[in-house]
């Protein structure tokens, strides 16, 4: 592995951590399509800040574009107070606007500098590490690594600092604001870190893999783990994880980086909803499965015991009748049957059914209850 | 109850709230003494979570004035515990019981600092004290309704407070929840709390409450369960619609009033 892309993999690591953290709150409080809007509509204050100080790596860049992310927030709280239109249509309506007078502006007015709408979009970590950080001509790293880095640290220490008031404010934003916290204030806390993370990130991967990193690893791991604290950690671990193997895909397919490592989240997503051991697809299939399975033996017993001993239970008990009576099918009937036969509940004799003591008991008790 | 000497536990004047231009409340006094249990019922539509949400500041009132315990309520926080509707949470929420109900130390706790021994110990007495204790660890979207309402009150009563609000505890909750929130009502009151209660079930007033407000946009009447919960005064909160009910809450409360 060269240092180039050892580097690569450390920002990409870096950039999904930073990601990851803000996005649980995001998800947890269902605006996770403000990543989209943010992330875009950044572009506008980014281009503004270029063309007064003419200089692309200048601090104030990342102001307005914090700026211009707050402000798409409030334009879109604007717009859904007034109850003409719903929160995720004033996200539509807000963001490509912005985006868009960012578009015209670079295409009109700086067709000859490096701010092109592509890189806006997809970022090229691959062109990273040529972009040094260096004092007095010696080489401290690539700068996005810094950039990241710094910001990573900050969304560490906030969401470590104000853990107790976001949890609060997420959870019950009523009781924050009973209890002398300022629900708006941590609103936009959280929404300025979601847009100077979003800053940060896009020229080092592009406004899609933000998008992608803060929604993916926290919607993955919502499945799995019932502690928030678990779900900053694990969301941090599996942006990660997932930046690395999305890397390595694209060096075997000789693709783009960031548009693997967004693959790559989506796949794990996939993955958990499908094998989540409690909460994923086939876990429920099956729960359901077993649910069905279990309630008709229930139900079998209590027929069985409500003719048992009578002159009619020759019939009623014989297995080849129950599709009529039950209303079962022959293959779902034998299914149900054998699991009673496991559970020691009833026997079968030439096609008759008897109940055992167990069985006999459980029918009661399930009569009685 | 005229003594002008009598500092309040809750006062509120002159309450308006609309929104848009329709008003919800509109110029509605209250007076609460202290340590007394208090209803507020009215209709659908009646105003009687805005006038809650109002007094607590989570919705901005068009004019009003409140004083609990004869200052503003910004100076009296610590004070007040609020038990919101059940609903107006996400009980999906990734964290468990105990968690929940530690919530309501984080008022006295202010920003930064950490729940401690003290606050965990009690969070857990006061599960106990709603009948949770056995749930401390469970996760909170695996709760009945009735459990939830109780880590509700339970988060409520580690607030420490002087004065409850309680929006429709009683709402779809299970009989043994019911009677688990009205002996933690007596409890309260007991111990020389206020609590004001925003109540459906007209029928079961005169045996919970001491004190009742009968709203409809406008405040109808507001004293003594005794004499402000007639019929005539319910006929005006509610209109012709629950003639039913009337009937009924008449034979009910029509004995003390004649006293």
């Amino acid at each position: 592995m060269t240092s180039a892309q050892f580097e690569i993999q450390l920002i990409a690591v870096v950039v999904a951590i930073a990601c990851a953290l803000p996005g649980v709150f995001l998800v947890l409080r269902r605006m996770a399509m403000m990543s989209d809007a943010i992330s875009h509509s950044i572009l506008l204050g980014i281009v503004l800040a270029f063309f007064l100080t003419r200089d692309l790596t200048s601090p104030f860049l990342v102001i307005a574009a914090t700026l211009s992310g707050v402000l798409t927030v409030s334009l879109v709280e604007l717009l859904n107070r007034t109850r003409l239109v719903r929160e995720d249509t004033a996200i539509g309506l807000i963001f490509p606007v912005l985006f868009s007078i960012g578009v015209i502006l670079i295409s009109r007015y700086s067709g000859d500098i490096h701010l092109d709408t592509d890189s806006v979009l997809l970022g090229e970590l691959a062109f990273a590490p040529f972009d040094r950080f260096i004092i007095f001509s010696r080489d401290f790293g690539p700068r996005a690594l810094y950039l990241m880095g710094g910001i990573m640290f900050i969304n560490i220490v906030l969401i470590i600092m104000f853990y107790k008031e976001l949890k609060v404010a997420t959870f019950d934003a009523g009781l924050a604001m009973a209890l002398g916290f300022s629900p708006a204030l941590i609103h936009y806390g959280l929404m300025s870190m979601v847009s100077i993370t979003a800053v940060g990130a896009f020229d080092a991967v592009g406004s899609i893999l933000v998008v992608a990193l803060m929604i993916g690893p926290p919607a993955s791991v919502y499945l799995l783990t019932d502690r928030l604290s678990l779900l900053l950690i694990l969301s941090s671990l599996l942006g990660a994880a997932g930046s690395i193997m999305g890397y390595w895909v694209a060096h075997l397919l000789d693709a783009s980086i960031a548009g693997s490592i967004s693959s790559m989240i989506g796949l794990i997503f996939l993955a958990v909803y499908l094998f989540a051991p409690d909460r994923g697809l086939i876990a429920i299939a099956r729960r359901r499965r077993r649910q069905r399975i279990e309630f008709a033996l229930e139900m079998l017993l209590v027929h069985l015991f409500n003719h048992e001993g009578l002159p009619e239970a020759a019939i009623e008990c014989h297995i080849a009748n129950l599709p009529e009576h039950l209303y079962w099918e022959l293959q779902f009937a034998q299914r149900v049957i054998r699991s009673g036969e496991k559970g020691n509940l009833l026997l079968n004799r030439e096609e008759i059914l008897f109940l055992t003591s167990t069985g006999r008991e459980r029918a009661q008790k399930s009569i009685l209850a | 109850m005229k003594n002008s000497q009598t500092t309040f536990a809750i006062e509120v004047e002159d309450m308006t709230v609309a929104y848009r231009e329709k008003p919800v409340l509109w110029d509605v006094d209250l007076l609460v003494p202290g340590g007394i249990l208090q209803a507020i019922i009215g209709p659908n539509g009646a105003g009687k979570t805005t006038m809650i949400k109002a007094i607590l500041g989570l919705v901005k009132p068009s004019a009003g004035r409140v004083l609990i315990y004869g200052k503003p309520y910004s100076q009296q926080r610590q004070l007040v515990a609020y038990v919101p509707q059940r609903g107006s949470v996400d009980w999906d929420f990734p964290t468990n019981v105990l968690d929940v109900v530690m919530m309501g130390r984080y008022g006295t706790l202010g920003w930064f600092r950490r729940p401690g021994k003290e606050d965990h110990q009690r969070a857990e007495e006061a599960l106990a004290k709603v009948g949770m204790a056995d749930f401390l660890k469970r996760q909170i979207s695996q709760l009945s309704g009735g459990q939830q309402q109780r880590v509700f009150l339970a988060r409520a009563l580690v607030q420490d407070a002087m004065v409850y609000f309680m929006d429709e505890p009683f709402q779809g909750v299970d009989a043994t929840t019911e009677k688990a929130i009205v002996s933690l009502l007596k409890e309260l009151r007991a111990a020389g709390k206020t609590v004001l209660v925003v109540h459906h079930d007209l029928q079961t007033v005169t045996e919970y409450f001491d004190w009742v407000l009968l709203l409809n946009v406008r405040r109808i009447a507001s004293g003594p369960v005794s004499e402000v919960f007639t019929e005539k005064n319910l006929r005006l909160a509610y209109g012709g619609k629950v003639a039913f009910l009337t009937h009924h809450t008449h034979q009910n409360a029509g004995a003390p009033t004649n006293v």
